[in-house]
């Protein structure tokens, strides 16, 4: 495999081939432990993201492969003016691998374009986040064993977040799925969506603009942070702002195996007093991630265990 | 109004009414030397109204951004003063040099010489998204 863009450039069963793989390595770590001896891995992070880039890091020195890179885009060459596909050639002859985060979307596609080697989009913008959307269908897949037939509920900032809408995207696919949309009219999912994804496909759906109202019904609860910046006016942010914490109270009615995601950082939108609620999934989905992204490494080396 | 036959060359016939301008100034055919005839608002029973271009030269002409321009357009290509070919035009899957990026936040808005390149995603609504950020063109 040449380049992961987008969640959807991987079919269901590639999916399903990469969360049965890294549920196999968090089983049995010390079959992979020297998977990728000799594999080196570049992180080119353009604009600073201090967890997915360890995230990277840590799976590749769990594989046994090293790592170079830098973590922001003053340590790169791009700060003399070099263009991005003249970074990625020089690059391209050093390692055996690319995970690149860039501001600017679309980025890793003009990386992929100039790399012989398999690349890897960490974050392009606020567009893509590919390995974020594995985390969360890893963590999906091992709190409730199926990505099939479940209710998830996206509460938040749905408009913007690249993260529901990779999820969407990816969980759409699976059969039986239903979708419950938290959000403020400001903050709603995009309509250009709700027709591509799920309109187009019969899939269920619905929007309202509290959590209690649905609460005992989801199986899966995804949150998002509301941030201010997003409102017209401070009166909107703050009539709104409490609508969508999550907190102890608003969880007693929902079901006892509820998995509750978050993608971090969280500022304010989950009480801490639900940390220690055994349905916060948010810090598990953190370490998923860096499972996802070993078995990613692992298929996108062609290195098979 | 008579306009006279072309030997050879082409003829692009079908255009949309009032699009013939356009067409005339993406193809760059103000550049050439040869005979070019814009004829605007010609009466078409297919269409009511249409435009013609006839060029008076063997010119190599991108097909693919004709026809995202205008996928009803007819190309005659004239040898001898006869049709030698008649293609009719759809939408291409890929445009690329025409149409710009507005997204400011794309990549196309900073990489040097980089080429905006469109691919078509919704052939009945005639969508075009950017390949690298995947923006609507408009």
């Amino acid at each position: 495999m040449k380049k992961l863009m987008n969640i959807t450039d991987l079919t269901v069963e590639e999916i399903d081939e990469l969360l049965a793989v890294a549920q196999d390595i968090i089983a049995n770590p010390e079959k992979y432990q020297d998977a990728c001896r000799h594999k080196l891995l570049a992180t080119l992070f353009f604009e600073p993201s201090t967890r997915t880039r360890l995230s990277f890091e840590s799976a590749m020195h769990r594989l046994g492969g090293s790592v170079v890179g830098f973590s922001d885009s003053n340590s790169s060459s791009s700060s003399k003016g070099e263009s991005l596909a003249d970074t990625i050639e020089v690059v391209g002859g050093y390692v055996d691998i690319i995970a690149m985060r860039h501001p600017k979307e679309g980025a890793p596609v003009v990386a992929a374009r100039h790399a012989d080697i398999p690349v890897i989009n960490a974050g392009d913008g606020s567009h893509n986040h590919p390995t974020q959307t594995l985390a969360d269908l890893l963590t999906i897949l091992r709190t409730k064993k199926r990505l099939n037939n479940l209710t998830i509920g996206m509460c938040g900032d749905l408009k913007f977040g690249r993260t529901v809408h990779s999820l969407v995207a990816a969980m759409a696919r699976y059969t039986g799925i239903k979708f419950v949309f938290i959000a403020p009219d400001e903050l709603k999912f995009p309509r250009y969506i709700i027709e591509g994804e799920l309109e187009s496909r019969g899939i269920e759906y619905k929007e309202v603009s509290t959590m209690e109202e649905v609460m005992p019904e989801l199986d899966v609860l995804y949150m998002t942070r509301v941030q201010q910046e997003r409102f017209f006016n401070e009166a909107d942010y703050l009539r709104l702002r409490d609508t969508y914490i999550l907190t102890p109270d608003k969880l007693v009615p929902a079901k006892e195996d509820l998995t509750i995601m978050h993608p971090l950082p969280r500022i304010n939108e989950i009480s801490v007093a639900v940390d220690d609620d055994p349905r916060a999934c948010y810090f598990a989905q953190t370490k998923n991630g860096m499972y996802a992204r070993m078995a990613l490494i692992l298929k996108m080396l062609e290195v098979n265990v | 109004m008579i306009i006279g036959q072309i030997k050879d060359g082409i003829v692009l016939d079908h255009i949309t009414a009032g699009n013939a301008m356009n067409i005339y100034d993406v193809l760059g055919l103000g550049k050439l030397d040869c005979t070019v005839a814009l004829i605007k608002n010609a009466d078409s029973s297919k269409m009511g109204k249409k435009d013609i271009i006839k060029i008076g030269t063997d010119l190599n002409i991108d097909f693919d951004v004709l026809g995202y321009l205008d996928p009803g357009i007819t190309v005659n290509i004239i040898k001898d003063g006869v049709v030698a070919e008649r293609k009719k035009l759809t939408l291409p899957e890929r445009v690329v040099g025409v149409i710009k990026c507005k997204n400011p936040r794309c990549i196309t808005s900073c990489e040097r010489e980089i080429r905006h390149e469109f691919m078509l995603t919704d052939p009945e609504k005639k969508i075009y998204r950017c390949i690298y950020c995947e923006q609507q063109a408009k």
